[in-house]
């Protein structure tokens, strides 16, 4: 497999890895406090609404010429990969609270106990609407994530595979612990989900400009090694600036 | 057209999150790169360069906002 595609199955896998420990934590509150059959009634509608998505906007990306495509899915990506990456340095410099699974998990329980019970078409409507929302919402993101990444470097079906594989993983391990997957670590994976993003969003956005990297597909190395100093570097930075600024 | 605006609202926030800036900044690099490109000078280098001045200037925007 070549290094682009490697790094094409691997962000995918990552990216949606990520979006998915997310949808699940609120499947689950949503399943434990409204019954399991209205969150699981919002899962199924979500993920057929994304399917249509998908099978809308797949075959019509693959038709755009692929300098046009590199030049819009790589400008769309950097500035996506940008917002990951500045949110993950705040949050590893201390300037912005870690992703909390446990947290969240407790907050939408909370909040899906103490709302008033409607029923629709058979269903418990907030339970319903809570995992739909959820899912929508989180498998958007994965749905842009595979359609840009694997349309700008040639294969959906990889892209797709990496995404099949998180999905597999994080609900075989979900429906094996029934809780919020808190030991996930979340936080470095957006680190890296950031980190992908950007370098993705440098090399496609330089290609489809028209201009060529020195080496090839192999700069894409080079690009995420510089990426990824660039952010270490930025952490330390900020991490030596958030403490020299408390008072003794 | 609340709808609508709406569903505006969530792309503009999923994609261009809570600083335009750098969305701006990004187009001008890309523009620049294909300028230099289009006069047959390498500019590989100039979107990494870019990168690195707009995440430096956003993060410190966000601090300031904190």
């Amino acid at each position: 497999m070549s290094t682009g595609n490697t790094f094409l199955v691997l962000s995918a896998f990552l990216a949606s890895g990520v979006e998915f420990v997310e949808a699940l934590t609120i499947v689950l509150a949503a399943g434990l406090a409204r019954g399991w059959r209205s969150s699981l009634a919002g899962l199924g509608v979500a993920t057929l609404v994304l399917a249509v998505v998908v099978v809308a906007l797949g075959p019509a990306l693959t038709v755009i010429p692929l300098q046009g495509l590199r030049l819009v899915v790589g400008g769309l990506l950097l500035v996506f990969g940008l917002q990951w990456l500045r949110k993950a340095i705040l949050r590893a410099s201390g300037y912005k609270a870690l992703h909390d699974e446990d947290a969240i998990f407790a907050r939408e329980l909370a909040d899906a106990q103490g709302a008033a019970h409607l029923e629709r078409a058979g269903v418990d409507w907030y339970g319903f609407t809570l995992s739909f929302k959820g899912v929508l919402l989180e498998g958007l993101e994965v749905v842009f994530i595979v359609l840009t990444f694997g349309s700008a470097q040639g294969s959906i079906p990889l892209a797709a595979a990496g995404a099949v594989a998180a999905l597999v993983l994080v609900a075989g391990v979900g429906i094996a612990v029934r809780a919020p997957l808190a030991r996930v670590p979340e936080n470095s994976m957006k680190f890296a989900v950031g980190v992908m993003l950007t370098t993705f969003g440098i090399f496609w956005s330089v290609e489809g400009a028209g201009a060529d990297w020195p080496g090839s597909d192999a700069a894409l190395l080079g690009v995420l090694g510089f990426v990824a100093l660039l952010s270490f570097v930025f952490v330390r930075l900020l991490r030596r600036e958030r403490l020299e600024a408390v008072p003794a | 057209m609340s709808r609508l605006r709406s569903f505006g609202h969530f792309w503009w926030d999923f994609v261009i999150g809570d600083d335009w800036l750098v969305a701006v900044l990004v187009a001008a690099a890309i523009g620049a790169t294909a300028m230099l490109a289009a006069a047959g000078v390498a500019a590989w280098w100039l979107l990494p360069l870019a990168v690195l001045f707009i995440l430096w200037l956003s993060l410190r925007r966000a601090i300031r906002s904190a």
